[in-house]
């Protein structure tokens, strides 16, 4: 069926609560007004107050109060209603949580998810818009995934909510509202830790995820090259394995995502691929990403910031054609360096 | 080999737990020992001065229930019912810990006892503990969660939050706060305008009450009148222990900056002393036994010493377990 993806979200969550009764969620302003962007909508109709819980704005109350219920017997999904709110709850996740099954022996786990919203592309400005998934790198104990639509947030979520451990759902805000067909019911349900090839091709394999990978897509409409690309689907742990074969076998490996140029989530793929890959690799591994810079806020400055799909297309024909990395359009701008 | 839960409710024997009180001290002066002889790596922080609160919680509360600890939580821990075995093989990186020796002094965990892993971040475990209250309120249960931290937690956002979220949900939880008047190397009315912290409750709308921490009656009855309300649905209660710190706040401290005379005032209230004379003047104990039960324990302890010191130490592989589990629908 054809869903939005806060639909699916929805969806994905009642499933869940109908299968497993220790299932609750709790986040601002999700019980009676159905969440912000309305991902939890129909929930506590169904599901009642017991499980389907309004917090204060109180998120590192709540994400604490989630890593004592998920130790002792529920499974809590969490909303954060954008990521930036996780900073002052952050001690819970990669702290607490994400290390209570190690500080047992194994005797206690923590199987919570905490959805947030990220990115930019709405206008929200600069403390709303950015996408801090690499908040939960270097971080043993904590899994991370980030859908790229309305099918994959439903598998991912259900999969998040099943997982025995902590798990990060990020989902792209400016995705909310698109249309994509979903296969609902456990069929729909997709493994954590498994990457999706949408396109194959010959010249060079592209890594993306989250409202990136609609981007990569566009890019490759009408391009001279033809690519692997790739959805990582999962971040942590990503699939080594299908993005290293795919880079055997096409000799380059572009990057394209959502974040500032230093210190990316793609920085570590590009780590591990070039040390791995090394012999495979006929051009340097490249980046597409956005400028060191806050979010900015006006709507032309706010595009500009993001990974543009001609700049892709356009960049990816360079580097196939020189075997140098093409220069970002601020460098080349002269904006920075 | 007697169990954590066998040593919980064994406790029941009022003997047993002067023998509990004296073997906490006991291990804590030894462990400071150890860290100075250079046996031990790393830090560790002891409650020597603070063993009535560790003994009152351990009666008051259900082996069922969660429990969730600071990093100065030997004391607790042994009371709770973990063997000394096991939390000095924990502190000392062997085999025989708790957790394979991979956690140390400050991550001790026995769930068999309701003691959940110890946090090493002040102010954590209190919303963890309101969580955890929350599953006995949704799965309809009688647990009743307990929350234990310092003084210094009442200054960090995670008790005001946790405290907030347990007052307007109305959950099963108690939280109790040690007040041994140091929060790590700051005495209290330095780095706090009140001086009862129990003051804080007002502004949840939430119970609260002062209790004399030295003496384990008052602080079991304490807990357990807060444990029986907050079973029958009527919500948290905060619980002020007014204790002290007889050491630093770490090893490192020798605690230096406390004004002179405040530790002896404090010693002559001492929680071992107190319940002595009382288990003497009650008639179930004579001096000569009492006596004796300082040597046995002493000599138990430094048995286990010598046991856990001639253990191995944690094997490598120990530090590649217990990460994370299976992933969901993963085809690996």
């Amino acid at each position: 069926m054809k869903l939005r993806m806060r639909q699916a979200i929805a969806r994905a969550l009642a499933d869940e609560m109908r299968a497993d009764p220790t299932v609750i969620v709790m986040g601002e302003d999700i019980a009676v007004a159905e969440g912000p962007f309305k991902t939890s909508e129909g929930l506590l109709d169904e599901f009642g107050p017991l499980r389907v819980r309004d917090t204060p704005i109180s998120e590192m109350g709540f994400c604490g109060a989630a890593v004592g219920a998920a130790a002792t017997g529920l499974k809590p999904v969490v909303e954060i209603m954008f990521i930036e709110f996780l900073g002052v709850a952050l001690d819970m996740v990669v702290t607490e949580a994400a290390k209570l099954r190690y500080l047992s022996g194994g005797a206690y786990t923590a199987p919570l998810v905490v959805r947030a919203s990220t990115g930019a592309g709405l206008g929200f400005g600069t403390q709303h818009s950015q996408t801090y998934e690499t908040w939960m790198y270097a971080c043993p104990g904590v899994k991370l995934v980030v859908p790229s639509g309305a099918r994959t947030a439903y598998g991912l979520v259900r999969a998040a909510i099943q997982d025995p451990d902590p798990v990060v759902v990020l989902e792209s805000r400016a995705l909310y509202a698109e249309r994509e067909e979903v296969v609902v019911g456990d069929e729909g349900i997709i493994p954590l830790g498994v990457a999706e090839v949408l396109q194959t091709g010959s010249d060079v394999t592209v890594v993306t995820l989250g409202q990136m990978v609609g981007t990569t897509l566009a890019a490759a409409v009408g391009a001279d090259w033809t690519a692997d690309i790739i959805d990582l689907r999962t971040l942590i742990p990503w699939d080594r394995t299908r993005v290293c074969e795919s880079v055997e076998r096409t000799g380059r490996l572009v990057i394209v995502e959502e974040n500032p140029y230093s210190g990316g989530w793609g920085t570590e793929i590009a780590a591990h691929v070039a040390s791995e890959c090394f012999h495979a690799l006929r051009a340097p591994v490249t980046r597409f990403t956005c400028p060191d810079v806050p979010v900015p806020y006006p709507a032309h400055l706010e595009k500009r910031y993001l990974p543009d799909a001609v700049d892709v297309r356009t960049g990816i024909s360079e580097l196939i054609s020189t075997s140098r990395r093409p220069r970002p359009w601020w460098e080349k701008e002269g904006h920075a360096s | 080999m007697t169990t954590p839960l066998q040593r919980r409710e064994a406790l029941a024997d009022p003997v047993e737990q002067l023998d509990r009180m004296l073997e906490i001290r006991r291990f804590e002066d030894r462990i400071k020992e150890l860290f100075a002889e250079g046996l031990i790596h790393g830090t560790t922080h002891t409650c020597q001065g603070q063993e009535a609160v560790s003994i009152g919680l351990a009666r008051a509360a259900r082996p069922t229930d969660p429990v969730c600890c600071t990093y100065r939580g030997h004391g607790h821990a042994l009371a709770l019912g973990m063997t000394p075995d096991s939390v000095l093989g924990e502190i000392t990186g062997r085999v025989t810990g708790a957790i394979g020796g991979v956690g140390g002094s400050m991550h001790l965990s026995e769930k068999s006892v309701g003691l959940m892993p110890t946090s090493a971040i002040v102010g954590a475990g209190i919303p963890i503990a309101a969580g955890a209250a929350l599953t006995a309120q949704v799965l309809g249960t009688d647990d009743c969660a307990f929350s234990l931290f310092g003084d210094g937690a009442t200054n960090i956002g995670a008790f005001h939050e946790g405290l907030n979220l347990a007052a307007i949900w109305n959950l099963p939880v108690v939280f109790i706060c040690e007040n041994n008047v140091y929060g790590e190397y700051s005495r209290i009315n330095l780095t706090t305008p009140i001086e009862d912290l129990a003051q804080r409750a007002t502004s949840y709308g939430m119970r609260s009450e002062i209790v004399d921490g030295q003496v384990i009656g008052t602080v079991q009855d304490a807990i357990e009148r807060a444990a029986a309300l907050a079973r029958a649905g009527e919500g948290p209660t905060l619980i002020e222990c007014k204790t002290y710190r007889y050491s630093g706040h770490s090893r490192a401290d020798a605690g230096a900056y406390r004004p002179e005379g405040e530790l002896d005032h404090w010693m002559k209230r001492d929680p071992i002393l107190l319940y002595r004379q009382q288990l003497i003047s009650d008639g179930v104990l004579d001096d000569a036994r009492a006596d004796q039960l300082v040597i046995d324990v002493a000599a138990r302890i430094d048995q286990c010493v010598e046991r856990t010191m001639a253990s191995p130490l944690a094997d490598i592989a120990s530090m590649f377990r217990h990460i994370t589990g299976n992933m969901a629908g993963s085809p690996r």
